[in-house]
């Protein structure tokens, strides 16, 4: 569409930016990662990942980030499908209201919950009115789980539901013409053209639950530390910048294989298609 | 290279100081960068300080001494007076990064600052060269009355199942540490691990009964009454008192830790003689109670009891303690990078252990 000349002008912006706000902080976080205080080769502040109970706090976080990712995919699949079959302008109001939490700030959501789930708070305060025993909701894993769950649902119904929408209606009317069912139709036409939605909305509900600090700092009382709140307090508190972005190339490398896992699965899907 | 990504970090900040410094016409004489605690002063005294002296004050502010250190040490932004606590003085001059005071130019700080103060504060700074006292406070618990029925004097009600789910604790490594460092017997300021690792141990056994690890948020908590108990600082004590009747506060028979937070003036300080007007403002009896109506924390300052009106304060021994309750207590010192470090990474074990 455009010449290369005028193309190259056009992306020097975001390639000023990308090399500014995001190649050159990652060599930073990667140097300081694998070098010890006076700048030598080390990997001892890796190494540290199995020490103080760290290792803890990551298989913490990979399994919370999990679990709050099938809940998502979960509860958005029914959503969307049910969305999609609807007449168009019913659904933009639908999905609106699901969007709307992204509207709000997510710190003050995650605040929100703080006051719904405390021991003294609306839920247990309900329970009471009801003669019933007060649960202890806050502090706990199910609480960080909620807390990333609220966040990131959206992040999980939005590819989903254009995955779902760019399905041409047609391929559906010719296999209900062939007499498939609604079960067969569903296994075999909807739920593997919806695969690359559902696959990012994967990546986009798991990598910030597993980075995140703020939901666990608030839900989980100090109490439950995830690998994100370890790399925050080395950062604020411990003031050691290679322990902590130690820390976080590790992260990253997690990332990295999740998503490397995630396209080849992907790949393969699309050649099964094609067989 | 640190220097640099500090620079670049910090960077926004230093450009807006710079911005509201140019803007105050001849800047030379009148100006005083002040780095202080969050919300640490009544905004109506630098009200009257500009006008008494005509010396405009820049103020930032800051949330944990840790998280001041570094912008301080890196130079990034240059500040004329910070507000530290006792250790992380002892840190700052240490590291040769606060200069000391010249006490000719500070007469209200002589005149008004109680002795004993400037005598507990000898444990940082060994010959009070460097730091005015400003606020100080003890550490205790407070309870719920309604819900505590066994006597409160010792920290290991702490550890009384009873109250599992309902005790709140501190949210740092030297004041979580303090508490079973002192129910040992031992110094708050102790280095031998062994001792530490105890204390560690014991912090972890008492996880399960703690509901959460807390900072600014215990106020809220205590006053809504989402816990029995809480380790909390002398000065939120009393704002929890105040808001919430049923609760009372206790300092443990054990001991507990005096802190004190002074006024200091960093070594590469543009305007040193504005930094010690500024200091010995804040030392002037009639502003000093306006901090204290605004703080709650109680203050070094002699001439401040005779001057509060407010009936309630004027009487709380939380606010006023007498000698008793804080002689003989002891005050963090800096233990050296080494064994920070270790504080810090045995608070951090607590904290992950499940």
């Amino acid at each position: 569409m455009f010449s290369r000349g005028i193309r190259n002008i056009l992306l020097t912006p975001f390639l000023i930016w990308a090399g500014l706000f995001i190649f050159i902080p990652l060599i930073f976080i990667v140097w300081y990662g694998v070098t010890d205080y006076d700048g030598s080769f080390s990997l001892k502040h890796m190494g540290l990942i199995f020490e103080h109970g760290f290792w803890d706090a990551f298989e913490l976080s990979i399994s919370l980030a999990i679990i709050s990712t099938l809940i998502c995919l979960l509860m958005a699949y029914p959503l969307c499908l049910i969305l999609t079959e609807r007449q168009r302008d019913n659904t933009t109001i639908i999905s609106l209201l699901f969007i709307l939490p992204l509207w709000m700030n997510s710190l003050l959501s995650t605040m929100a919950w703080q006051t719904i789930l405390e021991g003294n708070g609306i839920i247990n305060q309900l329970m009471r009115l009801l003669g019933m025993p007060a649960l202890q909701m806050i502090n706990t894993p199910g609480a960080i789980v909620l807390g990333m769950v609220y966040n990131y649902l959206p992040y999980m119904v939005l590819p989903l539901y254009i995955a779902l929408t760019k399905i041409d209606r047609r391929i559906l009317e010719a296999a209900r013409d062939l007499g498939a069912n609604y079960w067969q139709t569903f296994t075999k036409i909807i739920l593997p053209l919806s695969i690359p939605g559902a696959i990012s909305g994967i990546t986009m509900v798991f990598i910030p639950a597993l980075t995140t600090f703020v939901i666990s700092a608030l839900l989980g009382g100090g109490k439950l530390l995830l690998i994100g709140n370890i790399i925050e307090q080395e950062f604020t508190f411990q003031y050691d910048w290679h322990v902590g972005c130690a820390l976080s190339v590790i992260l990253m490398i997690f990332i990295v294989l999740n998503m490397l896992l995630t396209t080849y699965f992907e790949k393969s899907h699309e050649e099964e298609d094609f067989k | 290279m640190k220097k640099f990504l500090m620079l670049l970090l910090v960077g926004c900040l230093a450009l807006g100081i710079a911005g509201c410094g140019s803007g105050g016409g001849d800047k030379k004489e009148k100006v005083v960068y002040v780095y202080s605690w969050g919300d640490y002063l009544d905004p109506e005294t630098l009200k009257i300080f500009e006008k008494e002296t005509g010396i405009h004050v820049i103020l930032d502010e800051y949330d944990t001494n840790e998280s001041m250190y570094p912008r301080v040490a890196e130079g990034a932004v240059h500040y004329d007076v910070i507000c530290p606590s006792d250790y992380m003085i002892q840190k700052l001059i240490s590291n040769d990064l606060i200069q000391p005071l010249d006490f000719t130019k500070l007469p209200d700080a002589k005149k008004y600052i109680g002795e004993e103060f400037f005598k507990q504060a000898e444990s940082f700074d060994p010959e009070n060269k460097y730091s005015v006292p400003y606020c100080w406070g003890t550490v205790g618990i407070i309870y719920d009355k309604t819900k505590v029925t066994d006597p409160v004097d010792s920290w290991n009600i702490l550890w009384n199942e009873k109250y599992a789910g309902q005790i709140l604790m501190q949210d740092s490594a030297r004041d979580a540490l303090m508490i079973p460092l002192k129910l040992m017997g031992r110094s708050l300021n102790e280095t031998d691990e062994n001792y530490l690792q105890q204390a560690k141990a014991m912090l972890v056994k008492q996880k399960p009964l703690v509901q959460a690890y807390v900072v600014d948020e215990v106020k809220d908590k205590l006053i809504n009454s989402e816990a029995a108990m809480g380790v909390v600082f002398s000065g939120e004590a009393l704002i929890i008192l105040e808001e919430n009747p049923n609760m009372a506060f206790a300092i443990p028979k054990e001991g507990t830790n005096f802190w004190i937070d002074g006024w200091v003036i960093t070594k590469d300080a543009q305007n040193v003689d504005n930094a010690h007007k500024f200091i010995d403002f804040m030392c002037r009896p009639d502003i000093a109670v306006m901090n204290f109506d605004y703080l709650g924390y109680s203050t070094p300052n002699i001439g401040v009891k005779d001057l509060e009106e407010n009936e309630t304060y004027k009487n709380s021994p939380i606010a006023f303690p007498s000698p008793e309750v804080y002689s003989g207590q002891e005050t963090y010192k800096y233990l050296g990078n080494k064994m920070d470090e270790y504080y810090n990474k045995l608070w951090m074990e607590v904290k992950v252990d499940k």
